[in-house]
This record gives C-alpha cells, sequence and structure tokens, in this order.
C-alpha cells in the first residue's frame, strides 16, 4: 500500500505530504472536487463529514462541518483562489473554532508518475508557531484513531 | 523556555547534534568542526541542555556533551500522529478512487 509522506522541517511555516495513487490525475482531481465525493474521505475515519458549501471555482467558498462520535461539531472552511482542472487547486483553509483567524494556503498539486497520479499538498501557516500547533493538534485525533484501531484488532484478535 | 521543536529550528543545533550523533565530544572540538568560536559553540550547547537534548559528562577536567535521544523520539511520535491523520485520509481517498475505478470497469463491460 502507498504510504503518504510528510515533511515538516523545524523552524519552517510548512508542511508538505505526497502520496502516489493508482488512478489517473482526472479521477483523483473529481475525488478532490466533487461534493458527493469529498466525504467519503476527508476528516477522521470516526466523524461524520457534511459538505456545507462547496463553490469549485475561483473566489468560491468550500466548507464542512465535521461531527464526531460524541455529537460534537466543528467546522473548516476558506476561499478557492485558484483551480486548474486536473492539475491544480490554491485554497485557503480555516479551522473555524480556533480564536482570531489563523488561515492557511493549501496548495494541492496533481502530476503523472509512472503511469500513476502524485498528490502534492502544501500548506503554508502564518508562522512557525501556527504551523507547530496544527502538527501538535494531531496528536489528539490521531492518538484516539490509534486507540480505536488498537481496540478493534483486539476486538478481532479475542473472537480468535 | 523553548519547545523541542522551536531548539531544533536553528541550523547550527542541529548540526551539533549530527556531530554528536556520531559520538560524544568536547566544546572545542565542536567549535573546530563548526568553525565557530568557543564561547558561541557553548551558548547554544547550553540551549541544548536546557532543552534536554545533550548531557554533560564531567571526565577530569573535560567536559563531554552527548547527545539525549529521548525528546527527538518524542517529536518523532508528535509528527507521527499528524502524519498518521493524513495517511488516513489518503488512504480513504485511495479505497474512493479504487471504487469508482471498478465502477467504471464494470460499466464497460456491461455497455
Amino acid at each position: 500500500m502507498n504510504k503518504a509522506q510528510m515533511i515538516a522541517e523545524p523552524g519552517k511555516q510548512e508542511i508538505r505530504v505526497t502520496r502516489v495513487f493508482d488512478a489517473p490525475r482526472e479521477l483523483l482531481f473529481k475525488a478532490l472536487t466533487d461534493p458527493a465525493l469529498v466525504p467519503q474521505w476527508w476528516g477522521q475515519r470516526n466523524s461524520n463529514l457534511t459538505v456545507d458549501k462547496m463553490e469549485v471555482r475561483k473566489g468560491g467558498i468550500w466548507r464542512y462541518v465535521e461531527r464526531d462520535v460524541e455529537g460534537n461539531e466543528y467546522a473548516f472552511s476558506g476561499v478557492y483562489h485558484a483551480i486548474v482542472p486536473g492539475e491544480q487547486v490554491i485554497s485557503t483553509f480555516e479551522f473555524e473554532p480556533l480564536p482570531g483567524h489563523h488561515v492557511i494556503l493549501e496548495t494541492m498539486k496533481l502530476s503523472d508518475e509512472d503511469g500513476k497520479t502524485r498528490l502534492s499538498v502544501t500548506s503554508v501557516f502564518q508562522s512557525v508557531e501556527d504551523r507547530d500547533g496544527m502538527l501538535q493538534s494531531g496528536m489528539e485525533g490521531g492518538m484516539n484513531e490509534s486507540y480505536d484501531r488498537l481496540d478493534e484488532l483486539i476486538a478481532q484478535l479475542q473472537k480468535a | 523556555m523553548m519547545t523541542t521543536f522551536e531548539v531544533l529550528a536553528d541550523p547550527t543545533r542541529r548540526r551539533i547534534l549530527d556531530l554528536l550523533r556520531e559520538r560524544p565530544r568536547l566544546v572545542g572540538e565542536l567549535a573546530d568542526l563548526l568553525k565557530s568560536s568557543q564561547p558561541g559553540v557553548s551558548k547554544q550547547l547550553r540551549v541544548l541542555r536546557e532543552a534536554g537534548l545533550v548531557n554533560v559528562q564531567q571526565d577530569a577536567q573535560r567536559h563531554w556533551y552527548e547527545l539525549r535521544p529521548e525528546p527527538l523520539a518524542e517529536i518523532d511520535t508528535w509528527l507521527a500522529s499528524y502524519r498518521h491523520l493524513w495517511e488516513d485520509r489518503m488512504d480513504r481517498l485511495d479505497e474512493v478512487l479504487r471504487n469508482l475505478q471498478a465502477k467504471e470497469q464494470d460499466n464497460d463491460s456491461t455497455t
């Protein structure tokens, strides 16, 4: 299985994530920009995602609302700055519950690679602190996911 | 006090850690290798010590600086969790793409 690669250098304001998919570029682009498909992969595994808005065009607004197992809702939103069909999406990204305005510039690029498609996502933050804060936030969510998976695995092993 | 990640933001400090990863070293040796002054290197070593990234071992008159791997391992865990979030997202995107392609193939074969 292809694994996502993540690069976050100390003292910088960006995070890069990249992964190769065994699919044509047009299809990957569709999965990234179709409101019917996005809820199937964005957000955490145990959450429910609703697309409130998704105006995929320059100046269009996107907004997703995630609802976790406890019923807590939180929204993510931004504006599309540039769309190059099949190639690139540049948009802003904001986690609404955070006080103040911490806006991230997200560039998604698609490129051909050995008959497959590489997705590269570069997120640029307004400060190193913001970037580090985001990395740290992965802790809770990621840890919970890991524990959930561990529980599942233990349950399966116990049945066997 | 700085977080481990903030301490690592300085390239000179990262270089010092790389050198200590090979083996413990004296300040003078580090200064030579970095082509820097001893006071300059001592200052960086103090920051690294305060962050728990290096230890000092005294041997007679000499102070040997050595690497403490625990904080770096912590950062790795920290980054791993965020990376895991993205990996999960990408895995699910992968599933969506497989399903879409499987559907397309089914459609092709029935026409």
